[in-house]
């Protein structure tokens, strides 16, 4: 049973830590760097890629424009953030977002006039929304209140599954977002803004000079998701040690009880043994059947755990709030395979003293206790 | 022809107490009473005989075999195919049926599995309806009976009871000893009978006392 939570927890971490990983890469595969206001950078990757945190705030279009003209970037996509729909963002951006993200639509066509919006696979199964649809967006990322009555988006088109980020947005252009803002933000923000631009370099000589030059001659702000992803890992990695170090106490635990189990059941049935000695049965036969004993306890064990683990996350997955780095239980990894032998590898271990134990039992004395 | 003999042995515990053992023959197909009272070595003895525990002096010869010769892995399967042991409490493995029991000590004795021969031993055992049962669905005295078809199921030149009837009442007592009787004759085995039970020994015309 022990062994079954070692290895349930095990597999539960090496699971969501490999899939948010892959998650992760996976979405930010084509974008080099992001630049957006001053604020943290992380934050700036994270709203702005993985569209988990708040924006760092808004930049003037005008000096997004011109440093997407600049001859260092190959493809410069703007983001227009700070709407929902019932927990789903919507995104402002145009067409290049298509093609760096590779979009393809199942049903519909992508947006081109104000107020058309195409919708992720994941947005349209959650929120029953179809091609023809409307809806009205909320400001805010997350709340339900405050509805841009006035504006009704209409879902002209649905994504297919990209199995990234894009599965849960809504997009739609950036004069849709603005529209929506329009009224509210009157006489507060002067020219147009957006939230961030996700950038693709023309070559990889831009990666030493475009970060320096955005960071030192604008009052912008850069970050490369590359560089903050690792930064995050380093951050989540200093939990998933410690959890991973937790579970391998359990293991040594568990190995300690199979030990104790297997110890206790022997003086139990050291008269079954004697007798199977009496019977024609070698010593060593004795020695390979509790080993055997120990390897299957220790394996259905580990077995379960695998089972339990992926049935958890599976679980968690499914209650999963946050969309955007869901977890999946049916995913296999070959990692797994090797908490396989490591459950094999304790079964030996554990087994071993008591198996040598019934190998150099005095039979005599045993049956002649009764 | 001579079945069993022993020389010379001597035993003792820890360096303490010796026990010797005067030396004693049997032919083939007799039947023995191993007499005495409980701590004088009847245990020991008989597990010197089976092979169970060498004795510190002496030689055992098994149908012309000299058992603490063997090997360690030869001597557990002369005395798989060799000897029947009957205990004093049947022991069976609890998680298996009777006939899987059995079946258990025929490929422990590296004997090829015979289902018509352990259909045969419980028949003659009068049990052949429990063969599917778990020990635990048995009474004692078919239990002890389950036992007896284990000894005799390989067809051991052998047969040794110790203290077969004495957790039996007088009924299964009777029948116990009469089944043994009965199977060694049946398997042309030697009978050896340890006891101190008085309602045995009626049945036996050759006893070995232990002082």
């Amino acid at each position: 049973m022990l062994i079954a939570f070692g290895t349930a927890i095990l597999t539960i971490l090496l699971l969501a830590s490999t899939q948010i990983e892959q998650k992760l890469n996976n979405n930010s595969k084509d974008i080099d760097l992001v630049v957006g206001a001053k604020g943290s950078p992380l934050q700036l990757i994270l709203s702005s890629i993985y569209y988990i945190d708040f924006p760092t705030g808004n930049i003037p279009l005008k000096e997004a424009n011109e440093l997407a003209h600049n001859p260092f970037v190959k493809r410069a996509v703007p983001l227009a953030l700070g709407d929902n729909y019932n927990g789903t963002r919507i995104v402002g951006t145009d067409s290049n977002y298509i093609s760096l993200y590779g979009l393809k639509t199942q049903s519909g066509k992508f947006w081109q006039a104000d107020l058309e919006a195409t919708i992720g696979a994941e947005v349209a199964k959650a929120q029953k929304l179809k091609v023809g649809d409307t809806f009205f967006g909320a400001h805010g990322l997350t709340e339900n209140k405050d509805l841009h009555k006035e504006h009704a988006y209409k879902v002209v088109g649905i994504l297919a599954p990209q199995g990234n980020v894009t599965d849960n947005l809504i997009l739609t252009n950036v004069a849709s977002v603005w529209e929506m803002h329009g009224e509210e933000a009157n006489g507060e923000i002067e020219g147009k803004e957006i939230t961030s631009l996700l950038i693709q370099y023309r070559s990889p000589m831009s990666v030493a000079m475009f970060p320096r030059m955005v960071n030192q001659m604008t009052s912008l702000q850069s970050a490369s998701p590359a560089m903050e992803s690792t930064r995050l890992f380093s951050l989540i990695g200093v939990g998933v040690d410690t959890l991973q170090w937790f579970a391998v106490l359990i293991m040594l635990i568990a190995a300690i009880s199979v030990f104790i189990n297997l110890f206790n059941s022997l003086k139990e049935r050291s008269y079954d043994l004697a007798i199977m000695r009496t019977l024609g049965a070698s010593k060593t036969k004795l020695f390979l059947i509790v080993i055997l004993e120990g390897l299957i306890l220790t394996i259905a064990g580990t077995i379960l755990g695998l089972a339990l683990g992926h049935l958890t996350l599976g679980f968690i997955g499914a209650y999963q709030e946050s969309s955007q780095a869901k977890l999946s239980g049916l995913i296999f990894i070959s990692n797994e395979f090797y908490l396989l032998l490591t459950g094999l590898a304790i079964g030996i271990f554990a087994s071993i003293i008591p198996a040598s134990q019934a190998y150099r039992a005095n039979i005599s004395k045993i049956l002649a206790k009764n | 022809m001579q079945m069993i003999s022993i020389k010379g042995v001597t035993h003792s515990y820890n360096n303490l107490s010796k026990i010797s053992f005067s030396d004693w023959q049997i032919n083939d197909g007799e039947r023995w009473l191993l007499l005495g009272q409980s701590g004088s070595g009847k245990t020991t003895l008989l597990h010197i005989l089976t092979g169970i525990l060498k004795p510190t002096t002496g030689e055992i010869n098994i149908a012309e075999t000299s058992i603490y010769q063997l090997t360690s892995k030869k001597l557990d399967q002369f005395r798989g195919r060799n000897i029947g042991i009957v205990f004093q409490r049947p022991h069976l493995i609890k998680s298996l049926t009777i006939a899987e029991n059995l079946l258990l000590a025929q490929s422990f004795a590296q004997l090829p599995e015979n289902n018509e021969r352990i259909h045969e031993v419980l028949q003659s055992l009068g049990i052949a309806d429990k063969k599917n049962a778990y020990p635990s669905e048995l009474s004692q005295g078919q239990l002890q009976r389950v036992s007896i078809a284990r000894a005799v199921i390989n067809k051991p030149a052998l047969l040794i009871a110790d203290e077969p009837t004495s957790s039996l009442d007088d009924n299964n007592a009777t029948a116990v000893l009469q089944l043994l009787l009965e199977q060694s004759d049946l398997n042309q085995a030697t009978l050896i009978v340890a006891t101190h039970d008085k309602r045995v020994k009626d049945a036996f015309t050759n006893t070995y006392n232990l002082a």
